[in-house]
């Protein structure tokens, strides 16, 4: 287990003081001039070998994101945050916008340095309301204590934070419609290339990062790219919020080595599984996203990138969902199925068509209202689905699906058989 | 709101025009972005066109901000019914945000929604005849450790059950909301049982303990 001493949200739970002079006593604006004063490359060479990955589901190191943009530009450049979390099972950025937000806003200005970026935007859901303020407040003191602004932290470096409120629309959250949001129009996403780095908000280049990525750069900058890159696995280094939320006695956030076994995640930190470790079905590890596995993989995988890929399923955004056995777990998936009907933005008709039509059948299937055929055909539209739009929402619809069916095929069978009777009796006593 | 059912009737106003305050707001947001990129602040001006039309977003209002913006109507039209934040029917004091997305489903937000629809009478999408409350059904809040979830205005109640619904829809109904978050005292998002890391830090909250900005925007 990680030491708390190794923890970089030492106020996860806002027991401590949000503010500038409770960030400070834990550490935070530290010494900020000096690393920003040790230049721009150094800060994506630390955070290149400290092994960072993103945080925002896809996974993608940070540090070699950083070095996409460019080293001249004749344009203005920017860093859009992602603080959209939507993704169903995540809400660890709104504790560190709540409860650290000054890990933010100092990893925003170090990040930014590390991409020659002078202004930053940070867009927020909407629904956040009270986190946009609290964040708004924090930002606002870093300005009044000239810790960002004309002159950051005295280091003559020029950088600008605004806050961004979006309106309630999960696919926001996918970068390119972000960008498109920012710029005042609806959330669709673009075509990639061109990537952000090249052409991102208002044709200029842009990193788009998530709150949690930016907000351990700081301490990794200060505690050294070797500190991060020893917690955790090779390639999977460092440490993560875990969402645990579900069928668990006591839910939590809580921050933890990577590569930590699930197993242990539920069981040290949330009170373990509702009725005992026997009486899981299943959990999907990394946000809705995510295939869900069945208990016997959840006995012995471990909570990282490349080990959760390896079962089929992924790391996502760690959001893990625990569902035990009183679970209907056909309706557990067709509930999110009509999520991303609700949220698709409507532009590639894979996506707009499809999450539809797979609710509508995920909803037969619920009650076995359908023929065994059917399965196979669900399974082959959501493949027809994924990969062929131009976001990946398409494919976020169509990996629950395949995942209930790859676990759960012969309870999806037993309800359309029992269905069938159940149709039969009825004609027979009539 | 996309909230079907019966579309109750109600009248657009003829015309909307920002209070000197708000104008003042709006244009401190528009500053936010580049010289010719104010577009960018359509959707701070419409949260603050909706806040003052009373939770809703007249036609009149997303054609002023239109003008402000310099954006063609159909622009603002097509940003304010993509976003699910803005109303564009009326709405009532209170709006009950529930959400039942399967984090919340599995902590049992079916009770969350049926204790509203009993207590005030109402289904899904629809308003109480006093205009008190408006019930709706939305996807995931971002609070799924503190499942189930139901967001009154801009303010968080979380840790949620049938009984507990009940009785916030009666404190809000007399007029006196209870502080946001837990409504079973938990420290935000750390276990009930209490926590296994960061243990050395006290117990309760160190420092503000100031009331947060309640005020609908």
């Amino acid at each position: 287990m990680l030491a708390d001493k190794d923890r970089i949200f030492t106020n996860l739970y806002g027991l401590d003081d949000w503010r500038l002079s409770g960030a400070r006593r834990r550490g935070d604006w530290d010494g900020t001039k000096d690393l920003i004063l040790k230049g721009r490359d150094w800060i994506v060479e630390q955070i290149k070998e400290s092994g960072l990955r993103g945080r925002g589901g896809a996974g993608f190191p940070t540090g070699l994101k950083w070095s996409f943009m460019p080293k001249q530009s004749d344009r203005p450049t920017y860093l859009a945050v992602n603080a959209d979390e939507s993704e169903p099972g995540t809400c660890k950025d709104r504790d560190i916008m709540r409860h650290d937000p000054q890990k933010l806003v100092e990893g925003a200005l170090l990040a930014s340095v590390g991409m020659g970026v002078h202004h930053c935007y940070i867009y927020i859901r909407g629904e956040f309301y009270n986190e946009a303020q609290r964040l708004q407040a924090a930002i606002d003191e870093a300005y009044a204590a000239g810790l960002i602004g004309k002159d950051a932290c005295g280091s003559g470096y020029e950088f600008d934070i605004y806050l961004h409120r979006g309106a309630g629309a999960y696919i926001c959250g996918e970068e390119t419609a972000l960008l498109e949001s920012l710029e005042g129009h609806k959330g669709m996403p673009r075509l990639k290339p061109p990537f952000p780095a090249a052409v991102g908000v208002y044709g200029c280049p842009t990193t788009v990062n998530n709150v949690e990525t930016i907000a351990v750069a700081p301490t990794i900058l200060r505690r050294g790219a070797g500190w991060f890159a020893g917690i955790g696995r090779p390639k999977n280094s460092g440490t993560k919020i875990f969402c645990i939320s579900g069928h668990v006695a006591a839910p939590c956030n809580v921050e933890e080595e990577m590569g930590i076994p699930l197993k242990e995640l539920i069981e040290r930190h949330a009170g373990g599984v509702r009725g005992g470790w026997d009486n899981l079905l299943a959990v999907i590890p990394g946000g809705s996203s995510v295939p869900v596995l069945p208990k016997s993989i959840c006995d012995t995988v471990l909570m990282d990138f490349d080990s959760l890929q390896a079962v089929q399923s992924g790391l996502g955004t760690a959001a893990v969902i625990v569902m035990d056995k009183s679970t209907d777990i056909v309706k557990a998936i067709a509930r999110l199925s009509e999520f991303y009907k609700h949220e698709s933005c409507g532009q590639c008709t894979p996506c707009r068509e499809g999450t539809g039509w797979m609710w509508r059948v995920m909803e037969r299937m619920v009650k076995g209202n359908a023929s065994a055929a059917e399965i196979d055909m669900l399974l082959n539209v959501s493949y027809e689905i994924e990969g062929h739009t131009i976001c990946a929402l398409g494919d976020a619809a169509a990996w629950p699906i395949q995942g209930l069916i790859r676990h759960f095929r012969p309870e999806m069978e037993r309800r359309i058989i029992e269905y069938r009777e159940a149709a039969t009796r009825r004609r027979v006593a009539a | 709101m996309n909230t079907p059912g019966p579309s109750p009737v109600f009248e657009q106003p003829e015309s909307f025009e920002f209070t000197p305050e708000n104008r003042k707001l709006a244009e401190a947001h528009i500053a936010k972005y580049p010289p010719g990129r104010q577009a960018s602040a359509v959707l701070p001006l419409l949260h603050l066109a909706q806040v003052q039309s009373g939770g809703w977003l007249p036609k009149a209002a997303m054609d002023y901000v239109a003008q402000m913006l310099g954006m063609a109507p159909i622009r603002v039209y097509e940003v304010g019914t993509f976003y699910t934040m803005f109303n564009l029917r009326p709405v009532g004091r209170y709006l009950l945000q529930v959400c039942t997305t399967t984090p919340c489903w599995l902590r049992g937000s079916d009770d969350v929604v049926a204790a509203c629809e009993r207590k005030l009478g109402i289904a899904m999408g629809e308003t109480t005849a006093d205009g008190l409350f408006t019930l709706v059904e939305v996807e995931c809040l971002g609070a799924c450790v503190n499942a189930p979830v139901l967001q009154v205005n801009n303010d968080f109640y979380e840790d949620l059950n049938g009984p507990a619904t009940e009785k916030l829809l009666d404190a809000l109904r007399a007029g006196n909301p209870p502080p946001p978050g837990s409504v079973i005292g938990r420290q935000a998002s750390a276990p009930i049982t209490g926590r296994t890391t960061l243990t050395g830090l006290p117990a309760k909250p160190a420092a503000d303990r100031s009331r947060r900005n309640r005020k609908r925007t």
